[in-house]
């Protein structure tokens, strides 16, 4: 929200520098986003705590001016020259601001026109730049005639962007004094938090400065002078909800005189964010900033003749099924059921606490105005304001609450502005409505509650100093505090709740600063295990170790990029995921079912950076259950590898690949970190992966995970190097649950142990596994270690055979075995080999 | 005699002295020290000489064979030395030169910062928690004191997913009511790390999904200033032990009072940079006491315990540390991103 801070001084006496003002109001919640000067110079110094934007008017060049005579260029139609006086002595001054041209030839205006003139040197801002840039006023010559100076534009002075004419001050502006003095200011721009959507308006910020700095607030003038007739008896309201609509005022302005409010008062709302329109919009407008209360001004007219010969009569009700109204944007709305209206005897006249209707709307020829000011359910607003897509200032402030009390001051205050802005005569009395009027809450406070909650010790005395500021009285009773909240906001709960709302305003204003800090001294919980959490982590450590690069992928994606993981055209039933209402984007409407498919896009981003890749993640996916409310989210591993096997070197290139045993290898380390001893590896199939090249990984009756080459042809679905994909993909769970929690170390042998290579010939498609298996049983103990390191195909063995070659490790742990002993137990292996296997010695 | 001797060892000494290899030393040896050397023929003849003169020359001559031995084993270890210098300087590597590549890979930054963030809470006492992605209306924001139609849920733009009352969390805070379930009413000391999610435009500075770490500590005897200083201590372990921090009045539904905390900008202590745009403060936290209506739907008595929460965004932490100036590099995965850290 824009705050002016002369606005601000209406209220309220500011002595501190503007910096130190925003540092207090951003300590205390309303956090100061942007100071714009409008004329007044930068702060000193080098750092500034705050964004700090606009422009400083030097108060030697740029001055209050008055304009005695506009009189035409003898060269220029589009052009006139004015008699300025700006305090010092005359100038002729060239201008092609259109709200001069009414004044052209007139002679010697009886009433001076007064101007913000800009002496030659003067810093500005370009009017005709799209964007602000600041430019010297020099000494130039138009069309034969010098000028030196100019009368600004509000753009020109960074107040607006308006560049339509030259800025009209008020008749009062002192000649040759300093802009910046006259009417310099500085705009705070500052977050409403939702809690304090109550300070959403001039009054509130100056209230909390009173509180924050010991200056006393000003009260708000609700005087009217009201000359008119009494209203009373002329118009009835009927609210038909009064849960949504707790009150309803109406007051009335006759014989106004529609035009522009005065030069302060558009320039304040300028400052503010806000268009002016004219005086009757203006002022509702203005009460809204001032104090937070929006309110609507019909034309009565309009409704007297709606109402035709019947007495006029406010309706306030929801939406009858299918009415439509069309609001002042022009646009005709479907109404909900839940949308409450403001009708006549007519019908429907505008959207509560929203947006007017098209015909009841104030215009050039309105006469007489009748002002509405009401409180609505702030739920209901919201979700009005939602169906309709119709944010506003008004619905702002509605959606997050208005006190019903706000609606008298505003009805009040705006009616007098009126009256003073119009020349109108204001009606005696109000139409007051007011069926549901708030429980404002007391609640009890004692030192204790502060010091239970926020651990710093005040005195009764001391929070009644801090509240009363803030509008709470507070009386006490005993060692309590019993405070009554104010009738201008509707935050404070009751009971303990409303305790915690009082104790936060408390520390505000004490300042969070000012509270110590301390350490926890309370009693430590129960400590509890969390081997999940340890485990995962442990994971990522192994993976890091083993060479593979983590990455964390989008969780969200869609059916089709997962598709991809599939073969073009496989058949396979359609997936259910956990899809998005809203999605970002086509291409991430749903949370993934694979964490497989996030890594291979990875792959596919690095594929051209790098020769070789070898990411993992361990990350969550979505499995939605039947009969579940919510998906599973189980926890899963993938590695990927893909490139060369080795980092070209300058004395050394291989274009060796990375292949499924370098992707055994990683998991076989891994498994052996884990202690996971007896892992079967077995061939498996799955759509993703190469047939042959695909194995999945046991643990008795448990399947820990998959791994192998990717499909050729869904490795041609990814933009992928040629060079084979390597991946596997684990449940974290299964693999973790099955991580023992200890084991046994094994004795290093003492005695040396005896090497001896064995290479048998076997079929081709006996499991290299079973081979060990056999090796291993046959020799018992004694084979610490039956290591295969060679495979040879060839002529030489036969077709439909292969030799492997293994390098055994004989081990006693109480002896050296003897060449004897050795050469018994390889009898035995060759045995059990050429038995069981049909395995031949290969001399 | 007793000169010709003398001579002998001359003419064999400056001879050394020219030596240059070991083949030379062999030739020299044979030469002054063999079978046919002066020396030998010398001694061979020592019979011929007069009597009274043969110990004397005797003496001599196995003086001047020691000294030709000792000064041949001197050369020959001269002459090794020079031939290990010879060799060591061929061997001369360019050090400049590229080293062999190794696989080196890295945890993913993220990863990284909320270890380091784990660690430090762990030894105040906090033990993880985990708590789901995809959340229930009422976790995400009823129990948290947002009901439907709160302003307050304005604060978060959510993802709803098509089963009604189903969403993506936008927050760790829903955690918060499935851990004090879960334990009330022992005290509780928890951080609640995971992945959250808002609906944004994908930009330089808004990302559709963040990692957040949400504290919860509710016991009998917690007040606002044991925030303060937990948070404090916290700030100071994580960014320096000279870091100054500042608690901000700030709203958030589920704790009250609320407060955002700043640290100084430790890229320029304070005196005003780019990353702290020139302010010397930089916002890493938002935190506050539970809010009772929060507490009470976790099972808690708010008349007997109070507690405080706080959440912090891992990414923005790296980002700070780091200049990261795009938060899109975090989950781009980019191998030239990954491989800086
Ligand atoms: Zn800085």
């Amino acid at each position: 929200m824009r705050v002016p801070v002369s606005w601000l001084k209406e209220f309220i006496d500011i002595h501190l520098p503007l910096e130190e003002l925003a540092h207090r109001l951003t300590m205390a919640g309303m956090e100061v986003e942007e100071i714009c000067l409008v004329g007044l110079p930068m702060p000193p110094g080098e750092k500034h705590e705050f964004k700090i934007t606009g422009l400083s008017w030097d108060p030697d060049k740029i001055v209050v001016g008055a304009i005695h005579e506009v009189m035409p260029h003898p060269n220029a139609d589009r052009l006139v020259l004015c008699r300025l006086d700006d305090g010092e002595r005359e100038h002729i001054v060239l201008t092609g601001a259109p709200n001069l041209f009414a004044y052209k030839g007139q002679g010697p205006l009886p009433q001076p026109l007064k101007v913000a003139y800009a002496r030659e040197g003067a810093r500005v801002y370009d009017g005709h730049e799209a964007e602000q840039k600041l430019m010297t006023i020099k000494r130039t010559k138009i069309r034969g005639v010098e000028s030196s100076s100019m009368a600004c534009s509000e753009k020109e002075l960074g107040i607006s962007s308006d560049h339509e004419g030259i800025i009209i001050l008020d008749d009062d502006a002192p000649v040759g004094v300093a802009l910046a003095e006259y009417m310099g200011d500085a705009v705070f721009d500052i977050a409403i938090t939702p809690n304090i959507a109550r300070n959403a308006n001039i009054l509130g910020i100056a209230r909390e400065i009173a509180a924050l700095t010991g200056q006393e607030l000003r009260p708000l003038n609700l005087d009217i002078l009201a000359e008119g007739p009494s209203i009373a008896g002329q118009i009835s309201v009927d609210i038909q909800c009064p849960e949504l609509n707790p009150r309803f005022l109406l007051g009335l302005v006759r014989d106004v005189t529609i035009r522009p409010s005065p030069y302060w008062v558009q320039h304040r709302l300028r400052l503010a964010g806000m268009r002016p329109i004219n005086n009757i919009v203006d002022a509702t407008n203005y009460v809204m900033w001032e104090i937070g209360q929006p309110l609507h001004a019909f034309d009565y007219d309009v409704l007297l003749e709606r109402a035709g010969d019947g007495p006029l009569k406010i309706i306030t009700r929801t939406a009858h099924p299918n009415e439509r109204l069309t609001t002042l944007d022009g646009e005709e709305r479907e109404l909900d059921d839940f949308t409450v209206l403001v009708c006549d005897t007519a019908g429907s006249l505008s959207i509560a606490g929203v947006m007017g209707g098209v015909e009841s709307e104030v215009n050039e020829q309105t006469r007489n105005v009748l002002l509405e000011g009401a409180a609505w359910n702030f739920i209901n607003i919201r979700r009005t304001v939602a169906a309709q897509r119709l944010p506003s200032e008004a619905a702002y402030r509605f959606s997050r609450g208005v006190h019903p009390a706000q609606a008298e001051r505003g009805v009040r205050r705006a009616l007098e502005l009126m009256r003073q802005w119009s020349g109108g005569t204001v009606d005696r009395d109000l139409v007051d409505n007011y069926p549901c009027p708030p429980e404002d809450p007391i609640v009890d406070i004692t030192a204790g509650d502060v010091q239970r909650l926020l651990g710093i010790t005040l005195t009764l005395e001391e929070i009644t100093d801090i509240l009363t500021p803030l509008g709470f009285t507070c009386v006490r009773e005993g060692e309590t505090l019993r405070i009554q909240t104010p009738d201008h906001r509707l935050d404070i709960g009751e009971g303990i709740v409303g305790k915690a709302d009082l104790l936060e305003e408390i520390a505000r204003i004490y300042g969070y600063d000012q509270i110590p800090e301390t350490r926890l001294a309370d009693e430590l919980p129960p400590q509890r295990d969390n081997p999940l959490w340890d485990g995962e982590e442990r994971l990522r450590d192994i993976l890091v170790k083993l060479g593979l690069q983590e990455v964390i992928t989008y969780r969200l994606t869609s059916p089709e990029r997962e598709a991809r993981l599939l073969p073009p055209d496989t058949p396979h039933e359609d997936l259910i995921y956990t899809r998005l209402e809203n999605p970002p984007t086509a291409e991430r409407t749903v949370m993934r079912r694979s964490l497989l498919g996030s890594v291979l896009e990875i792959i596919e981003r690095n594929a051209r950076l790098r020769e070789r890749l070898a990411l993992f993640e361990i990350g969550p996916i979505y499995l939605p259950q039947e009969g579940e409310l919510l998906p599973d989210e189980p926890t899963r591993m993938v590695i990927v590898l893909t490139g060369l096997r080795y980092l070209p070197m300058w004395d050394h290139q291989s274009s060796e690949v990375l292949d499924f045993y370098d992707l055994k290898g990683i998991i076989e380390a891994l498994l052996g970190e884990l202690h996971l001893d007896g892992a079967q590896y077995e061939p498996t199939e799955h759509l993703t992966f190469h047939p042959g090249k695909t194995a999945q990984v046991r643990m008795g009756k448990r399947v820990l995970g998959i791994f192998g080459e990717v499909h050729p042809q869904v490795h041609e679905q990814y933009d992928f190097p040629d060079t084979p994909v390597l991946a596997a993909e684990f449940d974290v769970e299964t693999l973790l649950t099955l991580v023992p929690d200890r084991h046994d170390m094994r004795p290093v042998p003492i005695f040396p142990p005896v090497l001896e290579d064995l290479a048998i010939v076997v079929d081709e498609a006996l499991p290299a596994a079973r081979v060990v298996e056999v090796i291993q049983k046959a020799g018992g103990k004694m084979i610490a270690d039956a290591r295969l390191f060679d495979m040879y195909r060839g002529e030489q063995i036969g077709s439909g055979k292969k030799s492997l070659a293994y390098s055994l490790t004989y081990q006693a742990p109480d002896r050296t075995l003897t060449d004897k002993e050795v050469a018994r137990i390889r009898g035995r292996i060759i045995q059990r080999l050429e038995r069981e296997l049909g395995a031949k010695l290969r001399s | 005699m007793l000169e010709q001797l003398n001579r002998i060892e001359q003419t064999a000494l400056s001879m050394l002295d020219q030596v240059r290899d070991e083949a030379g030393l062999q030739q020299w040896r044979v030469k002054h020290l063999g079978r046919s050397s002066s020396l030998s023929q010398v001694l061979s003849k020592l019979g011929q000489l007069p009597k009274e003169e043969r110990p004397m020359v005797g003496r001599r001559a196995n003086q001047i064979r020691q000294a030709l031995e000792s000064a041949l084993v001197e050369k020959s270890e001269a002459l090794q030395q020079v031939a290990i210098q010879r060799s060591l300087e061929a061997e001369r590597l360019d050090v400049s030169m590229p080293g062999r590549p190794a696989h080196s890979s890295r945890l993913h930054p993220a990863t990284q910062t909320l270890r380091k963030i784990y660690q430090i809470l762990a030894e105040m006492g906090f033990q993880i928690y985990w708590s789901r992605e995809v959340e229930t209306d009422a976790y995400n924001f009823e129990l948290l004191n947002m009901p439907a139609h709160h302003p307050a849920r304005d604060m978060w733009d959510t993802f709803h997913t098509t089963t009604p009352g189903v969403l993506l969390r936008t927050h760790t805070s829903p955690g918060q009511i499935h851990a004090m379930r879960e334990f009330a009413p022992e005290p509780i000391r928890v951080i609640l790390p995971g992945m959250c999610y808002r609906y944004e435009q994908l930009t330089a500075r808004s990302e559709i999904q963040f990692n957040q770490v949400e504290g919860l500590a509710i016991g009998k005897n917690i007040t606002f200033s044991d925030l303060k200083g937990t948070l404090a201590d916290f700030a100071r372990r994580m960014f320096g032990q000279n870091v100054r921090s500042r608690f901000r009045a700030s709203h958030f539904p589920f704790t009250e009072p609320s407060a955002e905390v700043d640290i100084e900008c430790f890229v320029c202590g304070g005196s005003g940079c780019s990353v702290c745009k020139q302010t010397g403060w930089l916002e890493i936290l938002g935190c506050g006491m539970v809010h009772p209506t929060v507490l009470r739907n976790g099972g808690y008595d708010p008349e007997k315990h109070t507690g405080f929460a706080f959440g912090v965004g891992p990414e923005r932490i790296t980002q700070l540390r780091h200049r990261i100036e795009d938060i899109r590099y975090f989950w781009g995965n980019d191998m030239r991103f990954l491989e800086q850290f």
